[in-house]
């Protein structure tokens, strides 16, 4: 597939703005039962606003793919079968319930709803587990959209799914560790130590995918795509010469050298490197490594991204193969 | 949107739908143009029309692309003064100082030396106009692209069966069984062509391809045989021989149709030696072939006049006259002549093993004699037999030029017509059929002048510009033997060339050899580029000049209706119409598109008006004729006869009161007439209200055996079709040639060749079919040069002129070497590399495409893709230019200088056939560094003033809005 | 129900491209809108086609087959492009099968066409919505057309009736039998798509000729006395028999 930049983008930011919010609230978990301090009603609508402009960005690279973005509202249409029309609903929702858990920590909306002996649930918490629940249901639908596609084998797999939320929870967590260290010390070795192992579940994951891909059999055969039963075809023409949809959409156009480069640059730049600096950041209590790892994990997950696309191979490429 | 269920409901819009003929290419379909607010808006086929029943293909439907074509030429352009030819700078003039300009310049050599002028037209339908108008003019140096196109194929066939394959005859795949395709690409004759072979395909028909490429339609063909080029006489010997080994021959067809069983004299001291004996002296001469040859009967073993009643003469034997002159019968020197052309000797030639052409010749053979169509129709032969029935043998055979574009193609060609006629498949059922206006006698009877004094100033022409000639008598050559023609056709160097060497012309008029010219009008031909054989030196001769500082070919005028290649040389452009704005005739006097069972004609009636000063060159040509007083345009007081071309058409008659005019139908005072008849007013109405198409089709007993088929001859001699109502016998053995190899032999008291060329005449004028090497083969360091470099046409791009169209340049934007793996490999050429081809005349830079569909000795390309720069209006970059070649640059006009002279064209020895296909070429990898670009490159040319302005970025046609999005 | 749909014969497809222009031709002067061409005049111009002719090899030299395959959408019964459509837009039609697009509706998100695993949707790089085959629907039920004209643009084009055009679910329609009776197959049947177009194999007719057909009694040669006879010196039972 020809990896497009607002789709690369979308899928990064929204990813890593939905790991914020689950750090966030992870934090405000923990601290609930106690287990950590009560980070301050700012740190969370900050961290809230940080994760909802990523969120924002996403969502305007998103319109940046559409042939007609003024029309964008009809997307919602058709949930009940797509999975792109599920996110484009979950999104906005996901969005709002943010919005509304930024302000709920930005306001104090402490008034406890229930009560359970020392626990008390408050809005925030409220929000929290509903914006959890949206928050694992736009990256299942971020996901499936790719991995509903049968035909594109790299990507029809529980792993792809697996990965979108592992990787998005990792930029979230590596992020929510630099924003920590600005912003709520205390937190930093809390969700240091959870980017890290966060970015290496990712890492097993998807290891196990690349090992998954590199071992596939393309279903579809010239044999299939023509129905001629024979050892050896060639395609001579694909009826017209200087490209077309078919060949921009689903080529990536590059040679396999690079997309094998981009392959080591992306392992090292969303697993190694970010757990290096995490783990120098945490150890010299210094933010700038941290910082650092933020930014290096995100370039990283946008190489990822372009790989995740380039590594797909459409059965429709069989039919468009050759000019003359 | 998708709700709306009609393009043409919507009642604000005013939508019309006209009937004319297409001419995206040469088919001529019948169309249905809806226009939508005065736009062209889509083009169908006309499921009322004979030939394409509906059906159009590629570049039918692309023409509203041509239309509106970026390339097209709107006024009348002038090179600019100072400027230089070729360098494409223009001044718009008006069509009166055209014609002021023109008619000077014509009047003046007129009444000079006619033959300073000279008329060639390229791909074009109106031969009957501009050959009357040459003739008018009084200059022999006239012609079309029949001799750079397929004129083997015409004479070939039309000197062995009298008609031939395309316009005037075709394979009848409705009853055939077996179909074999003999070079023939994939648009040959297109829509009917394709429509008639899937057809024989699901009828359960066998399909056998002999080309060297698989594409088109030998994609779909049963069997592929794949040859080496040029060969294919070798192979159709080799048939012939295992035929006549098996008998598997026809016997009685050949008795009683063909001069198989006349008896040839062989007493080599006679000045009749290898003529057919004849009984007497024939009380009327003319253009048939006088039933007074003889026979060796089987029963009274005795010599006899052939087909006396009772008669069956042997075929094979050697016989002795009273008068002691050995004879043998005709078929009996063609089996002497095959003898050795065993399928062996075949195999070695054609990379065909012995084992398939012997399978082939049995196919041929045993489908012939045992699957045997009889038809319940009754008919009388010439000699007043009646027959029951008409039996077919079906088996079918199509070529083209593959055999045609080689310069043995004429007797390979004369090989397949005798192969055909063994099989006993000439205008019968499920084989060879005629369509009218032929069959014509052997030859048919039109004549050129004899000699120089057939062009005199201002008289026109005494005889035709091109002809028949049946005899040495008949050339059109002076006292020294040397051509009257500037193309030099119907000399001692082709004598046959029936249809001019239009690809000489130019090397000819340049090198003033025969003779210079003044002014040279070139009609829809692109001979800067595609019709033009060693293309860079043809450009370069175009605007050489001479010591004086005057162009070598003082005056070039071009009608074209597009920028192509050809108008940056001119001197004045003259912009035509397109085919959906202009009046046209499909003429049964030139090609017309006849049915097997009956003659057919056809019209063009303009759809939407022409674009700016878009001129017909019709109407150029009556106004110039007119201007210039040519008698048929003009009346006895000098006045002008013919208001417009389309009066033109309805009024004119051949001669005074002859009732035969260029359009067969409606005729008579109110259309009750066809054919023959006065002028009808209202003719182009008739044609109009029915399609655009007059068909006729003849009694049933008229449409089968034509050649002996009295009813038809005279039905056709009646209706003016031929002069005679005789019968036209196959000529197995070919007294024609043979006469001119007596006259080289020195044998006959006529006109004899000038001495270089005796050995030329003598070798060539075979009567019987022989095979040898193409001439430039035979010239060639074939070890320097190993492979043979073909071309095809593609299907979705007419020659030269598509690549200014929008859609159909998508398709073919660009074109590659196609090359067999493990010949490319040889040389470490990669799939897609860079790579040179060169021959012993050129050399062309290109890109390699692998393919496995192709004999391995062979490379071949599409034809014309590859275009110059700036030409056809298309950008700079444009892949056609910047990737896309053109073979023509490796292919020379000249064959190297040789025993038989200097300056022979490359062409075929008997009738001047271009030989495109015989080129030999080597192929290596371009040099590391050497940039990603065609060459040779050429100058480019700036838009021609008034071309269409459209836009470039991107476009989207809509019709009917006036506009383009 | 009803399932209309094309059936292409490989087995006369020539290749002509008829198909390709004649519908471009339609469908870009239609009601739905022009189909944009890029470059039209420059490199590598490209553009909007709903159809397109392709050509593949098959096999070594010499035993090659050249196959001329067009493609369109084949208008799959479990169309995997429709479902995913976020607005709707990409739909089939209850009443006729026909997949088609909603361009008031389509918002140009391509995701459809990565649905599709033949390559045959293509989105109009300038009106910026997704276009394909429409089986000429606003052909087909035409009423100011005559009857036999009812039929997509390329079907009537096509030279070598290549192109068949009727309902799959009426097993006696022109379509149904062709499939039935040569061999009729879909394409990429592994995805479970079920698409409606069908493809007819190329097929081969020969001729078979025993020996004993090359030699028979009404041979010409005996005619002419040239029949092969043995030669008198070869042994005979007549020179070994005794009785
Ligand atoms: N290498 C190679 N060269 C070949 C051949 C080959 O097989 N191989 N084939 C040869 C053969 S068979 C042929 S017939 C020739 C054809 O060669 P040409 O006769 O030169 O044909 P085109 O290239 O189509 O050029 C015809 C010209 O007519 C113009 N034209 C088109 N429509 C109209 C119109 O309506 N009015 C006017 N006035 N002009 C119009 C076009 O713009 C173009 O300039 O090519 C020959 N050249
Ligand atoms: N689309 C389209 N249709 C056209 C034209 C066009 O330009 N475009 N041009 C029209 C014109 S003017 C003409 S003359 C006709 C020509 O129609 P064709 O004669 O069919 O066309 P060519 O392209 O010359 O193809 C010659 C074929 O002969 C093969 N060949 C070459 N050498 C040999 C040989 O030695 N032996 C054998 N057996 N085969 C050989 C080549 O591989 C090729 O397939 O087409 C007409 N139709
Ligand atoms: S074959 Fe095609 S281009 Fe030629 S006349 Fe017919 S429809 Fe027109
Ligand atoms: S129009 Fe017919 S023959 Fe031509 S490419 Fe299309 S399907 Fe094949
Ligand atoms: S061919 Fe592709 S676009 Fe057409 S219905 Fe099937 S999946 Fe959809
Ligand atoms: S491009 Fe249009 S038709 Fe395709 S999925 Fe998106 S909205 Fe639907
Ligand atoms: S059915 Fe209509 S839209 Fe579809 S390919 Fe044919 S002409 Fe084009
Ligand atoms: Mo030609």
């Amino acid at each position: 597939m020809h990896p497009a930049f607002s789709v690369i983008f979308l899928t990064t930011l929204i990813g890593a703005g939905q790991g914020l919010f689950l750090a966030l609230y992870t934090g405000q978990v923990y601290a609930f039962f106690h287990l950590l301090p009560q980070a301050d009603g700012r740190f969370y609508a900050i961290g809230s606003l940080i994760a909802l402009l990523l969120l924002i960005g996403g969502l305007v690279a998103s319109f940046f793919h559409l042939g007609h973005p003024e029309r964008a509202w009809r997307s919602a249409a058709k949930w009940r079968t797509s999975w792109l029309s599920r996110e484009v609903i979950v999104l906005p929702a996901f969005m709002g319930v943010v919005f509304l858990f930024g302000v709920a920590h930005s306001l104090g909306w402490h008034a406890a709803l229930v009560t359970f002996g020392t626990l008390t649930l408050d809005a925030t918490m409220v929000l929290g587990v509903l914006g959890t629940v949206l928050c694992f249901a736009l990256f299942i639908c971020t996901a499936m959209i790719y991995a509903c596609l049968k035909f594109l084998q790299e990507w029809h797999s529980p792993l792809t799914v697996v990965n979108y939320l592992l990787l998005g929870s990792a930029s979230g967590f590596t992020l929510a560790t630099a924003y920590s260290a600005y912003a709520a010390p205390d937190l930093v070795g809390f969700y240091g130590e959870w980017a890290m192992v966060i970015t290496l579940l990712a890492l097993v994951t998807r290891a196990a995918s690349l090992v998954r891909n590199a071992r596939l059999k393309p279903k579809s055969t010239l044999q299939t795509a023509i129905g001629v039963r024979h050892g050896q075809i060639v395609q001579k023409s694909q009826g017209f010469m200087g490209g077309s949809f078919n060949t921009r959409e689903f080529f990536h156009g590059k040679g396999a050298g690079l997309l094998r480069s981009v392959k080591w640059v992306f392992l090292a730049l969303v697993f190694v490197l970010p757990m290096l600096l995490l783990a120098g950041g945490l150890s010299f209590s210094y933010g700038g490594l941290l910082s650092a790892a933020v930014l290096v994990q995100y370039i990283g997950l946008l190489a990822e991204r372009w790989f995740f696309f380039a590594q797909a191979n459409h059965p429709q490429n069989l039919y468009y193969q050759t000019i003359s | 949107m998708q709700q709306s269920v009609s393009h043409t409901e919507n009642s604000k819009d005013c939508v019309e739908v006209k009937n004319t003929t297409c001419y995206m290419c040469a088919c001529r379909c019948g169309i249905r143009v809806t226009v939508k607010n005065g736009e062209v808006r889509y083009i169908e086929g006309n499921p009322e029309h004979p030939l394409n029943q509906g059906v159009i293909c590629a570049k039918g439907s692309s023409g509203i692309m041509k239309q509106y074509s970026p390339a097209r030429l709107t006024q009348p352009l002038r090179r600019k003064p100072g400027s230089e030819r070729g360098a494409g700078e223009f001044e718009p003039i008006s069509w009166e100082e055209a014609f002021t300009l023109m008619a000077d310049r014509l009047a003046k050599i007129r009444s000079t030396d006619p033959k300073k002028f000279a008329l060639f037209t390229g791909r074009d339908q109106m031969q009957a106009l501009t050959g009357l108008f040459a003739k008018q003019f009084g200059t022999p140096n006239y012609a079309a692209h029949g001799g750079f196109c397929s004129v083997n194929m015409a004479a070939g066939m039309i000197y062995t069966i009298g008609g031939s394959f395309w316009e005037f005859g075709g394979p009848d795949l409705d009853r055939a069984k077996l179909f074999v395709m003999i070079g023939t690409a994939e648009d040959h004759h297109s829509n009917p062509m394709k429509i008639a072979l899937s057809k024989f395909k699901r009828n359960g028909g066998r399909f056998v391809s002999i080309n060297p490429v698989r594409t088109g339609y030998s994609a779909i063909a049963d069997e592929w045989v794949p040859i080496r080029p040029g060969t294919d006489g070798a192979l159709l010997l080799a048939l012939i021989h295992e035929i006549i080994r098996l008998g598997l021959y026809d016997r009685d067809f050949l008795v009683q149709y063909s001069n198989s069983a006349e008896l040839v004299n062989l007493d080599e001291k006679s000045s009749e030696f290898g003529m057919f004996v004849r009984t007497e002296v024939p009380e009327e001469e003319g253009c048939f072939d006088p039933q007074n040859k003889l026979w060796w009967d089987r029963v009274s073993n005795k010599p006899v006049v052939t087909h006396s009643e009772g008669a069956d003469p042997f075929l094979r034997g050697e016989f002795k006259l009273k008068d002691g002159t050995p004879v043998k019968p005709s078929f009996q020197l063609l089996q002497e002549r095959v003898e050795d052309y065993t399928p062996e000797w075949a195999e070695g030639i054609t990379g065909i093993s012995a084992e398939t052409i012997r399978r082939l010749a049995h196919e041929m053979g045993v489908t012939a004699r045992d699957q045997k169509i009889e038809l319940p129709i009754a008919w009388t032969d010439t000699w007043g037999k009646e027959h029951e029935t008409v039996t077919g043998n079906p088996v079918a055979f199509h070529a083209m030029r593959g055999l045609a574009a080689h310069s043995n193609g004429f007797h390979t060609i004369r090989a397949m017509s005798i192969l055909m006629s063994l099989l006993g498949t000439i205008d019968r059922p499920g084989g060879f059929r005629h369509k009218a206006p032929f069959p014509r006698p052997i030859p048919p009877c039109a004549k050129t002048p004899k000699g120089p004094e057939g062009v005199q100033p201002n008289t026109p022409l005494g005889g035709m510009a091109l002809g028949w000639p049946a005899e040495p008598d008949d050339l059109f050559v002076d006292e020294n033997g040397e051509p009257v023609r500037l193309d030099k056709a119907f000399s001692w160097e082709y004598p046959l060339a029936v249809h001019g060497l239009m690809h000489n012309a130019i090397t000819n008029a340049w090198r003033g050899d025969p003779y210079s010219i003044d002014t040279m009008l070139i009609f829809m031909a692109n001979m800067a580029w595609n019709s033009s054989m060693n293309t860079v030196q043809v450009r370069d001769m175009l605007k050489d000049k001479r010591e004086d500082g005057e162009y070598k070919i003082p005056f070039l005028i071009v009608c074209d209706a597009f920028q192509s290649e050809m108008t940056a040389f001119a001197d004045l452009v003259l912009p035509d119409t397109t085919y959906l704005e202009r009046h046209d005739v499909m003429s049964m006097l030139d090609r017309p598109i006849s049915e097997f069972d009956g003659p057919v004609d056809s019209v063009r009636i303009p759809v939407v008006p022409p674009t700016g000063e878009c001129k017909p060159f019709q109407e150029v040509l009556i106004e110039l004729g007119s201007r210039l007083k040519l008698p048929v345009f003009v009346n006895p007081d000098g006045s002008r006869k013919y208001r417009d071309y389309p009066d033109f058409i309805t009024n004119y008659e051949t001669e005074p009161g002859s009732g035969i005019g260029f359009l067969a139908g409606w005729r008579g005072k109110g259309g009750e007439k066809f054919m023959r008849g006065e002028p009808n007013p209202r003719q182009w109405e008739m044609y109009a209200k029915n399609n655009c198409v007059y068909q006729y089709h003849l009694p049933r007993s008229y449409q089968y055996m034509r050649n002996w088929n009295q009813g038809y001859l005279e039905w056709a001699q009646r209706h003016r079709l031929t002069r005679y109502a005789e019968p036209i016998n196959i000529h197995i053995y070919s007294e024609v040639l043979q006469k001119f190899r007596l006259a080289a032999q020195g044998k006959t008291d006529g006109r004899q060749p000038p001495e270089r060329l005796r050995k030329r005449i003598e070798t060539y004028f075979d009567p019987l079919p022989f095979y040898y090497e193409p001439l430039e083969v035979q010239l060639s360091d074939n070890a320097k040069y190993p492979l043979n470099a073909v071309t095809q046409r593609p299907m979705a791009m007419y020659h030269s002129w598509d690549s200014q169209n929008a859609w159909l340049r998508q398709i073919h934007a660009h074109n590659y070497l196609f090359v067999n793996p493990v010949t490319a490999q040889t040389q470490g050429i990669a799939d897609g590399d860079w790579i040179w081809v060169e021959s012993m005349h050129g050399k062309v830079r290109c890109m390699c495409r692998y393919t496995e569909a192709l004999e391995p000795g062979t490379v071949w390309t599409w034809n014309a893709i590859g275009k110059a720069k700036g030409a056809w209006n298309l950008a700079l970059e444009a892949n056609e230019s910047e990737k896309g070649f053109l073979l023509n640059h490796l292919i020379s006009e000249e064959l190297p200088a040789n025993r038989d002279g200097d300056h022979l064209s490359n062409s075929d020895p008997v009738t001047g056939q271009a030989a495109w296909y015989d080129v030999k070429v080597k192929i290596y990898k371009a040099a590391e560094g050497e940039p990603e670009q065609t060459s040779p490159q050429f100058e480019p040319v700036p838009a021609a003033p008034g071309t269409n302005k459209v836009r470039r970025a991107w476009q989207a046609f809509f019709a009917g809005k006036g506009e383009w999005k | 129900m009803t399932q209309l749909a094309l059936v292409i014969d490989l087995n006369v497809c020539v290749g002509c491209h008829a198909c390709v222009t004649s519908c471009k031709e339609w469908n870009t002067s239609g009601s739905a809108g022009a189909m944009s061409d890029d470059r039209p005049y420059g490199a590598d111009p490209t553009g909007t086609f709903f159809n397109r002719v392709q050509t593949f090899e098959v096999g070594s030299f010499p035993n090659t087959e050249t196959v001329h395959f067009p493609k369109s959408c084949l208008h799959c019964e479990e169309p995997p492009c429709v479902p995913v459509c976020p607005t709707g837009a990409s739909y089939k039609r209850k009443e006729d099968g026909i997949v088609l697009v909603d361009y008031d509706k389509c918002i140009g998100c391509k995701y459809c066409s990565w649905a599709c695993p033949y390559g045959v949707r293509e989105i109009d790089e300038h009106q910026k919505v997704m276009k394909k085959c429409t089986l000429c629907v606003d052909r087909i039920y035409d009423q100011s057309l005559p009857e036999a004209e009812r039929k997509p643009a390329c079907v009537l084009a096509c030279p070598t009736s290549a192109r068949l055009f009727g309902d799959v679910h009426d097993s006696e329609s022109v379509v149904s039998v062709a499939i039935r009776e040569s061999g009729g197959y879909a394409l990429m049947p592994e995805w479970g798509t079920k698409p409606a177009n069908h493809y007819l194999p190329r097929r081969k007719t020969q001729i078979r000729i025993h020996a004993d057909e090359l030699m028979r009694a009404d041979n010409p040669l005996k005619k002419e006395r040239l029949l092969p006879q043995p030669d008198k010196s070869e042994p005979s039972l007549d020179d070994v028999t005794s009785w």
